[in-house]
Order: C-alpha cells, then sequence, then structure tokens
C-alpha cells in the first residue's frame, strides 16, 4: 500500500498549451548576448573583489537589467531571452569556440542557432576581458601534459565542465517553496552573526554567506521586475480573461520566491524562478528539477481540499511549466552538440516512488507529471519514473501509455538497484530511498549532493587500440608500452596489457577532472546554487569548494559491449582455437578488416611515414606525399587484404556475442565493465569525495565512435561505438528478454553513477491493454534481475526506412502486423513496404 | 525423468512472444504437418524431414533434432518474465499433434516446473492422442477453419470432421481453456456467413468463451521462395481492418463469444 489514494483520471490539454508550444518552436533559436554583456560590465567593476563577492555581484547586475519578456497566453512566467528558446552565453567558462564558429553556428547540423551581426559585434567586444580568465583556460594550466595529450588523443573527452559550468544537481526546490529567499536569507544572515572576525576561515565565510545574500536578494528583485511588467501590461490589455490571468501574475511575482508559497500556483511560479535563475548563474545543463510530484505535493493537497484549485486548472499550470522547461537552451561547440545532440538540457524530473521510510509515495501529481508529458509531447523534462516492487500497476500502465507514444519517455529507473548502490556510496538509507535522477541516469540525494555527474566520457575501446599499438597513437608514445602484442603468449597476459592501458588513462582521466574542478573553484564557485545545498550555508563555502554533504565526480565509459565482443573475439580466435595468428588480426584491424581506409586514417599514416622519411635526412615535398597516400590506399585495397578481411569477419561471426543470453560471454562482459567501475572507485576529487563509474555514452557514442579505429568485435573503423550498456547493434538477435537477460548480468550497483539500456520496438508490441501489461511486466523482469534503468524507443516509420537502408543495424528489430511477430530485416522489400504504410496509418 | 530425454524436430524457438497466448511466451515451433493450407506462413514447417532453405541468399538448415531437456534449457530462460505477465511455453508448428510424445513431454516438462503451457494446434490427431496431452496443457489454441468439409478439403488437403469432431470431446472434457481461432483468408472462409457458421460452432461447445479471427497475412511469401516453391495465394491481399470489423460483428451476432482480432 501506497502513502497516498490518487486520482488518475485523464485530464485533456486546454487549447493554451498546444499555442505555447507553437509560439516556441515558430523560428530557429537565437543566441543573445545580453547577460554576457551584463557580466562583463559586472566583472571589471570588482576586479579586486572576493571571486565569490564578484560572481553575486554579477548575477545581481544580470538579474537587474537583462530584458525580461512576458510571452503571450503564459501562466507561468520568466524567459532568459527574448527569442523563444533562445540562449545566453557564459564566456567566464569558455568563448573562444564560439567566436570560431560564428559563422557556422547557425548551419551546422546538430543543434544550430541562429546569431546575428549585433551580437557577434557585442560578444566579440566582451570576449576581449576574458582572455586569460576563464575556468577552461585556468583547467589547462593545472592538467598534466599527458592528460592533455590523452585528450588531444580521444582517449577520454573531460569536454562538458570544460567548456561550460558544471549544472548535474537537484537543489531544495523545497525549500525555496516553504520559506522562500527570506528565509534563506535570515538563515545567512544567522550564520553571519555567528562569524567571528578572529575565525580562521572568517574570510572565506563570510564572503560566502555576503554572496549568498546578494544572489537571494536578486533573485527576489528579478521576479518583483516580472510583476511590474504584468502589472504594465494587465493595463494595457483589452481582453478581460487575460487581464486578469496578468495580475494574478503580478501577485505571484509580487510574492514568490521571496516568501514561502501560499499555494499551489504560487508554488509552480516559485519552483520556476529557482529552476531559471540556477540556469542563468551557470550555464550548466542537467540542472534537474527531480521529484516534483513530491515537494510540489503538500501545495496542490492543501488548495485541492479547500476547493481553491481544480485538477484542471493544476494539469494547465504544470503543462505551462513542461513548456518553459523547453524555452530554456543552451549553445553548446559543435563537437559536444553532437554529443549531446537534440538542444536537450537533461532536466531530469522523476515521479513515482518511495519515501524516506520505505513507503511508496505515488499520489496525484505523479500521474499528472505522465499526463503533461503527452500533452506537451517535447524532449523537456527528461522524464523518469521510479520503479519498485511496490509501485502501483496503474501508474506504470499511466508510463508504459507515454512510452507507446514513440517520445522515448519516460526512463525507468530501479529502486531495487539505485537505494543499495547509493548506501554503498555512503548515503543512509533514508536518503538514498528520496534519490532523484540527474541528467540522463544518474542517481543522487537532492539538495545533499555535488555529483558531477557527467564528469567526462572514457572511451573503453581507445585503450585496446593502444594494446595493439605498444601504447603508441598517431605516430606518438602516448601511453605506457605493454609490450609488443604479437608476443603476448596468453589471453591473461594480453588482458593484462589492456588493463595496464585502462589504469593509465584511468589516472590521466582523474588527473582532467581534477583541474577542471579545482578551477570551478577557484574561478566560478556559485553562491546562488550553493544557498539551496546543503550543508554550505553551515560550512560557509560553496559546493564548487566542497560545501556539498556528499561530493562525487562521475566520468561514464562506454563500449563495454564492443570490448566485451572484442576481447572475447581474441581470446577464442586467438589463444583457444588458435583460427588467426595475433599478426594478422593487427593487420586486419589496421586496414579496417580490409573495407578501405577513410580519409583521416590514410592521412595520419601519411604524415607518421613523411615524418619518418625526414627525420632520416630525406626530403619530402607534395609529391612524395602524394606516392605515399597512394601507395597506403592500394596497399589496403588488395585483393589478398580484402580476403583475409572477409575471412576474419567470418570468423568473428562466429564467436557468441554479449547480448544473447549467453552466460559464458555475458560473465566475460561483467568482467570487462570492471575494468572501468573498479579503478576508478580508488580514485579522490577536490572536493573531498569518491569518483564513481556511469555507464552510459548520452548520444556521444557516435561522434567517439568515428575517432576510434576497428575494433576486433568486427566493429569497422569510425562507425558508432555500442550505446551504454546495451549489446552493439545488430548482434543480439534473440529478442529484448534475451538482450534484457544478458545486460542484467553487468554489476549494476557498482556502476552507481548509473547505466543505460535502450530497446527498440515497434508501437505493435504495445498495442492495447494486453500489449501496455506485457511491456510492465518486461520492464518488471528486468529490475528482478536487478537491472538498473531502462528506455525505450518504439520504432517510427522513420526507423522503419532506415532499417531498410541499414539492415545491419537493426537484426533485432521486431515488428508485428495482423497477429504475427517477425523479424523486419528478414522480410523481403515489398513486405517491409507493406509494414511501413501500414505504420504510417497508425497500425 | 525419462520423458526430458523425449526426442523431437523443431524448426525454431521464438522468444518474447506476446501475441500467442497470455503473457510473455516462448514458441517452440515443431516440424511436420497434417495439412497443407494454401495460406501457411511456415512452408517450412510441412514436411517432417529436415530441408534446406535459402534465407537471404544463403542456405539454411530447417529442422533441428532436440530432446525436452535441450528446449527447456532455452524456455527455463524467460521464466522471470512468464512470473511477471503469466506468460509461458507454447508449441507451434506445423502441427504439433505430428510428434505426439515429444508434445506431452515438453508440455509435461513445463507443467512439472510451473510454467503455464499454451498449444497452437488443428487438433487433427485420434482422440487418444490430445486426450494424452490434456493433462499438461493449460491452454488449448485450436484451429476452426472452415464448417463445410469439401471446401476445406479442396483449401487444406483433407476434410474437418475430426477436427470438429475433436474439438467437441476437448471442449467436453473440461481438463483445458480451449480458444477458437479462424485465420481468416480472403476467397475461402471470408464471407459473413463463412464466419457466423464457425462462431455458432465454437459457441456451442461448452466452457468455449473466445474465438480470435486472424486476418490473413504474407509473411510467409519470401519462404515459399527460399524453398523453390509456387506462393500458392499468388496476389491475394490481406482483408481490410472494415471488412475484419465486419466479421467481428457477425461472431457478435452468431454467438455470445468474447470476439478479437488478432492473436
Amino acid at each position: 500500500m501506497g502513502l497516498y489514494t490518487y486520482n488518475s483520471e485523464s485530464i485533456p490539454k486546454t487549447g493554451r498549451i498546444g499555442r505555447l508550444v507553437d509560439h516556441l518552436f515558430e523560428k530557429m533559436p537565437e543566441i543573445e548576448s545580453a547577460r554576457a554583456v551584463l557580466l562583463t560590465e559586472s566583472y571589471r567593476q570588482t576586479e579586486n573583489e572576493p571571486m565569490i563577492i564578484r560572481r553575486a555581484k554579477a548575477f545581481e547586475h544580470i538579474l537587474k537589467h537583462i530584458p525580461i519578456i512576458i510571452r503571450d497566453e503564459e501562466l507561468i512566467v520568466g524567459s532568459t531571452t527574448i527569442a523563444p528558446r533562445g540562449c545566453q552565453t557564459y564566456p567566464e567558462f569558455s568563448y573562444e569556440w564560439l567566436e570560431a564558429e560564428f559563422e557556422t553556428v547557425e548551419t551546422r547540423s546538430a543543434d544550430p542557432f541562429y546569431i546575428s551581426e549585433k551580437t557577434k559585434q557585442d560578444l566579440r567586444e566582451v570576449h576581449k576581458y576574458w582572455k586569460g580568465r576563464t575556468t577552461s583556460e585556468l583547467a589547462t594550466s593545472y592538467m598534466a601534459p599527458e592528460a592533455i595529450r590523452a585528450i588531444d588523443h580521444n582517449i577520454f573527452t573531460p569536454g562538458n565542465y570544460f567548456y561550460n559550468g558544471v549544472g548535474h544537481v537537484t537543489v531544495q526546490y523545497e525549500k525555496v517553496l516553504a520559506i522562500g529567499y527570506e528565509g534563506i536569507i535570515a538563515e545567512a544572515e544567522e550564520e553571519l552573526r555567528k562569524c567571528n572576525v578572529s575565525d580562521g576561515d572568517y574570510a572565506k565565510r563570510s564572503h560566502f554567506l555576503e554572496a549568498v545574500i546578494i544572489s537571494c536578494r536578486a533573485a527576489i528583485t528579478y521576479a518583483k521586475r516580472y510583476a511590474s511588467l504584468a502589472r504594465e501590461e494587465a493595463e494595457k490589455c483589452d481582453n478581460a480573461q487575460r487581464k486578469a490571468e496578468l495580475l494574478a501574475i503580478a501577485e505571484n511575482c509580487a510574492r514568490v520566491p521571496e516568501k514561502g508559497a501560499s499555494g499551489f500556483y504560487e508554488a509552480c511560479q516559485s519552483f520556476w524562478f529557482v529552476q531559471q535563475l540556477l540556469q542563468i548563474e551557470s550555464s550548466g545543463h542537467s540542472i534537474s528539477p527531480g521529484r516534483f510530484d513530491q515537494y510540489m505535493y503538500p501545495y496542490y493537497k492543501k488548495d485541492m481540499d479547500s476547493k481553491k484549485l481544480t485538477r484542471e486548472f493544476a494539469q494547465e499550470l504544470m503543462d505551462c511549466i513542461w513548456v518553459k522547461l523547453n524555452d530554456l537552451n543552451k549553445c553548446r561547440d559543435a563537437a559536444s552538440a553532437e554529443g549531446f545532440a537534440g538542444y536537450s538540457l537533461f532536466q531530469n524530473l522523476i515521479a513515482g516512488g518511495q519515501n524516506k521510510e520505505g513507503i511508496d509515495v505515488t499520489n496525484d501529481l505523479s500521474f499528472m507529471c505522465i499526463q503533461s508529458s503527452m500533452h506537451v509531447m517535447l524532449p523537456q523534462p527528461s522524464f523518469s519514473v521510479r520503479v519498485w516492487n511496490g509501485s502501483p500497476h496503474e501508474f506504470l500502465m499511466k508510463a508504459a501509455e507515454l512510452t507507446r507514444t514513440g517520445i522515448g519517455l519516460p526512463a525507468y529507473y530501479n529502486d531495487e538497484v539505485i537505494i543499495p548502490s547509493l548506501v554503498s556510496r555512503g548515503l543512509t538509507l533514508a536518503e538514498a530511498r528520496e534519490y532523484n535522477i540527474i541528467g540522463c541516469v544518474e542517481p543522487q540525494k537532492a539538495g545533499k549532493t555535488e555529483g558531477w555527474h557527467d564528469a567526462a566520457f572514457f572511451n573503453m575501446c581507445r585503450p585496446l587500440e593502444l594494446v595493439f599499438s605498444n601504447g603508441v597513437d598517431r605516430g606518438e608514445q602516448i601511453s605506457i608500452q605493454t609490450g609488443n602484442v604479437e608476443e603476448m603468449s596468453t589471453f591473461e597476459e594480453f588482458y593484462d596489457a589492456y588493463k595496464a592501458q585502462m589504469n593509465y588513462n584511468i589516472g590521466l582521466l582523474v588527473n582532467a577532472d581534477n583541474a577542471i574542478d579545482v578551477a570551478h573553484a577557484e574561478r566560478c564557485p556559485l553562491p546562488y546554487l550553493s544557498c539551496m545545498v546543503d550543508d554550505c550555508l553551515k560550512r560557509g563555502k560553496s559546493v564548487q569548494e566542497g560545501g556539498a554533504v556528499y561530493n562525487f565526480t562521475g566520468p561514464q565509459g562506454f563500449g563495454v559491449a564492443n570490448m566485451a565482443d572484442s576481447l572475447y573475439a581474441i581470446k577464442k580466435l586467438v589463444y583457444d582455437e588458435r583460427k588467426v595468428s595475433m599478426a594478422d588480426y593487427k593487420e586486419a584491424l589496421l586496414m579496417n578488416y580490409g573495407k578501405g581506409l577513410d580519409q583521416t586514417t590514410m592521412s595520419e599514416m601519411t604524415v607518421q611515414i613523411a615524418e619518418g622519411l625526414k627525420k632520416s635526412g630525406k626530403p619530402v615535398g607534395e609529391k612524395e606525399i602524394a606516392v605515399i597516400l597512394k601507395a597506403i590506399k592500394a596497399a589496403s585495397e588488395t585483393p589478398e587484404i580484402k580476403a583475409k578481411g572477409e575471412k576474419l569477419l567470418e570468423l568473428i561471426d562466429e564467436v557468441p556475442k554479449f547480448g544473447n543470453d549467453l552466460p559464458e560471454i555475458d560473465a566475460f562482459a561483467r568482467d570487462v565493465a570492471y575494468t572501468y567501475t573498479k579503478p576508478l572507485e580508488t580514485f579522490k576529487n577536490p572536493r573531498g569525495g569518491i569518483y564513481q563509474a556511469g555507464l552510459y555514452p548520452v548520444s556521444a557514442n557516435v561522434p567517439l565512435g568515428a575517432q576510434t579505429g576497428a575494433t576486433p568485435d568486427g566493429r569497422l573503423a569510425r562507425t558508432p561505438v555500442a550505446d551504454g550498456v546495451s549489446p552493439s547493434a545488430g548482434k543480439d538477435v534473440h529478442g529484448p528478454t534475451a538482450a534484457a537477460n544478458s545486460v542484467s548480468r553487468l554489476d549494476h550497483y557498482i556502476a552507481s553513477n548509473g547505466t543505460l539500456f535502450n530497446q527498440k520496438f515497434h508501437p505493435s508490441a504495445l498495442s492495447g491493454r494486453t500489449g501496455l501489461e506485457n511491456f510492465v511486466a518486461l520492464i518488471r523482469s528486468y529490475f528482478d534481475q536487478k537491472g538498473s534503468h531502462m528506455q525505450f524507443n518504439v520504432v517510427s516509420r522513420e526507423t522503419l526506412l532506415d532499417a531498410q537502408k541499414h539492415p545491419e543495424q537493426y537484426k533485432h528489430l521486431v515488428v508485428r502486423v495482423a497477429g504475427y511477430s517477425a523479424l523486419f530485416t528478414t522480410l523481403s522489400r515489398s513486405l517491409q513496404d507493406d509494414i511501413i504504410n501500414r505504420t504510417e496509418q497508425g497500425l | 525423468m525419462d520423458y526430458m530425454e523425449t526426442k523431437g524436430r523443431i524448426f525454431d524457438i521464438q522468444r518474447f512472444s506476446i501475441h500467442d497466448g497470455k503473457g510473455i511466451r516462448t514458441i517452440v515451433f515443431l516440424k511436420g504437418c497434417v495439412l497443407r493450407c494454401r495460406w501457411c506462413c511456415n512452408p517450412e514447417s510441412q514436411e517432417l524431414k529436415i530441408q534446406t532453405m535459402m534465407v537471404q541468399g544463403k542456405p539454411k538448415i530447417i529442422g533441428e533434432d532436440v530432446t525436452v531437456g535441450k528446449v527447456m534449457e532455452t524456455v527455463e530462460k524467460d521464466r522471470p518474465y512468464y512470473r511477471r505477465s503469466s506468460g509461458g511455453l507454447t508449441l507451434s508448428g506445423g502441427e504439433s499433434l505430428c510428434q505426439p510424445d515429444f508434445a506431452r513431454d515438453l508440455l509435461r516438462a513445463a507443467k512439472e516446473r510451473g510454467i503455464n503451457t499454451a498449444m497452437e494446434s488443428m487438433g487433427c490427431a485420434p482422440y487418444e492422442v490430445i486426450e494424452s496431452i490434456l493433462p499438461y496443457l493449460d491452454q488449448y489454441l485450436m484451429d476452426i477453419k472452415h464448417m463445410d468439409p469439401q471446401k476445406h478439403k479442396e483449401y487444406t488437403g483433407r476434410s474437418n470432421e475430426l477436427m470438429l469432431e475433436n474439438a467437441k470431446k476437448i471442449a467436453d472434457s473440461g481438463m483445458t481453456d480451449l480458444v477458437i481461432r479462424v485465420p481468416v483468408i480472403p476467397g475461402f472462409n471470408d464471407r459473413v456467413d463463412e464466419i457466423e457458421a464457425i462462431a455458432t460452432y465454437a459457441g456451442s461447445l461448452p466452457g468455449v468463451a473466445k474465438i480470435h479471427l486472424l486476418p490473413y497475412h504474407r509473411l510467409g511469401r519470401d519462404k515459399y521462395d527460399g524453398l523453390g516453391r509456387e506462393y500458392p495465394m499468388g496476389d491475394v491481399l490481406p482483408p481490410s481492418m472494415e471488412h475484419m470489423r465486419r466479421l467481428e460483428e457477425a461472431v457478435v451476432r452468431a454467438s455470445s463469444l468474447d470476439c478479437q482480432i488478432g492473436g
């Protein structure tokens, strides 16, 4: 039994919501310069003040002067840009990439942004100030040269926090809702009174507390600007209904977030200011609302009980918030934009689950959260649901209905794994039970944690390449020497070499992350965010400086499936069965299995050979280079190389693969994942916390796969690496239960920064009540076996068309037509067309 | 445990099947059939002998001799899913009753391990054979394709008397949940009066509550090419959804059965 009785009935969408969504997506999002200009103005005036004060004053200056707007028909207000879905820039973290991309940012394929000539001009001017003052420049100066080299060679990329603010946090929304910023200011003042000028930490502590007070006052000022604007607009408004709405907005903004919320509408507005202003303070993404259905519930309940609120209006307000979450945006550098494709801010909002006593707390709002996602059908919030043995069946059925729409939401999380996993990292049981998800899949206890959850991508395939090259990449010794691979006489020796290459490079990753961490603490401490995370006020320091109760760094590894299949293939073919020599394997990888070398690889090889020639004193000109290039191309495409490559691919094809419910290879995959997760947890970060691994790639498996050569599992050079802990695309051929069984055999507890398992379904698999029942049963069964996360791609007609073009990527795609299920790619073209045409009709 | 050693010939095991019986199921396809239905979507199931079929340009051996124990290893793998979905094992074919000992022992092995069992079958075997299976069978998904013996023979190669009689006996036994399934084949049984006749008969069977109308589909067409056979249905199109709805209405008129389109 849960704590609450709930009303799960659907509530219809209002016309307003559709219009708000349409307005948001009318134009390409635009970059605006107001924040950067105001920030810089403030910084120029505070040169000799403590950094934390400078940050607070800059925040205040921005909030006093940044242009504000109320969009047509909005009920919840607060927009960071005048243009819908626009973004501000954050030069204090990095700016050079943006200036370099001014001319291409509008036309690039991933997440383009419009930028006006005026904005370019403003930003060029502002950027002059920032040379030598950014977190990224300071971070570089703290990094070890070998770590910088490893980044240059794409072993890992800490680009996210290197270029941007950290974000990745859930603050104490409930605190602002309860006592308002006046309450937090009072707490800070109380702490300030306790400070003694002779205390050892007086300087830091008192300045931090002052900075908190400045920041909270700034937030209040900003809300009051909205109150005035709403009043002005109300006066001008002829439409009586809209006039009343604007006056209500004015009243809300005059009260919150200064004071505690008196009802649900005020709570919604207060929530929104917190969410929006966190993102004005720093550029981080994955600032996650967390357990919205829990901290909003008391206000909803109170208003419902006193008949001040209808469920319909509550739903409309929530829908408005869902729309607003898509109004925030962020421009990333071109490479990162590919890794985080889809303008996503990963504002993860989660419903359902247990309270600190272990009782299920699914309530009306949990259902209404699902309903909001169905109403807006937009990527934000990244909506998640918590699942445990006590989750109401009805709740999961409603979530499954959302899955069936094909928007890829919600993601499902398993309390039964995540709670003990967090306890193993030092959280109390009560805290762990209240977890929510940050960003993609990363669990934390809200309001107490600085988790650095998305600290880097570590490409587990690259260290294997270093085993084959004895630590050399593009002609340079970038890693340790683990010996000549042809001379490794046992698989254990080979596997040890891989582990050694992993360990060395994981160490470098830690060095890079810690350097960035220190740079953020020194140059961009965030007083506003910190005042809503325990124990910053008591400790008198920002989260960046270690003020949070729990401190982690969570870089994620990806390519587990590729490495499991690769190492297993080497074990079987080279050592156990001796069907291939290591020398031949090495050659095949170098030659991309005879499937042709891409331009990048060939130019790299040419450069190496040319440099070798130069060193030995031979003149190398354009003519010589052309000759070398031609020779390499010819050598990689000889009939002999092609035939050998083909033969080896056939042998590899016969070796069992991860994802097919074969205990031997699955156990092997578990061990391979440990080569990343285990060494990592031995390291410490500068905030006094430890490292914890995640196993998920966001969408980076595609661009980072493009930086990876051929791997021994038969994966060709530059093609995508496996996604999350999912099996390699097309290698799992026994359906969703077999794949789920395999993935559940990994150790999901140790990857306490989250794992990600994707499955694809055709909408027909979820058709009718029975379809949903079976779908929910599938999730429950995977979770019974201690998987941690599951998300679903219910494939569209577009996917089926893509499957026709690239059948090798979709070998596992099951479709159902008129009563039978079949593997889509095994059908003839005409039948596939049949099915596609029916899908179009919505089946 | 001798029954675990019983051998039989199968041609596929399909996991995560969600349209053939309750919940998430594993379907074991047994080789060999007594009928030769023109619309058969598993033509490789018809011959009992092991065959070679071309699949996407490559020869594939169809048919494998396995013990009950071996099959159960795969069936057991999805036990967590059966538990959560009330799913289990389904036998299909071919006609499972062509290998009566193997079919019985597979069902028995599942049943004794607490796994729910179902079988898709035409019931085309002496009743004693069926009777020996019933104690281990939770749900019998039985085809009735036509009420007219002549037409039945013309399209499937056999008359229907034995099957109709068996349906009655199975229903009378009360030992299993009998569900009637009708493949709706254009030009064979897709007239309203034809479906009505089947529904009337099915409705008269004691204990039968459900009937499934399975619209003809062409998913088996490629396999005929692979076996070097001509596709007997030519360019016949699947029935439209509107037509299926009309037939569903006919069932509702003719009987009090719960009618469902699709499995």
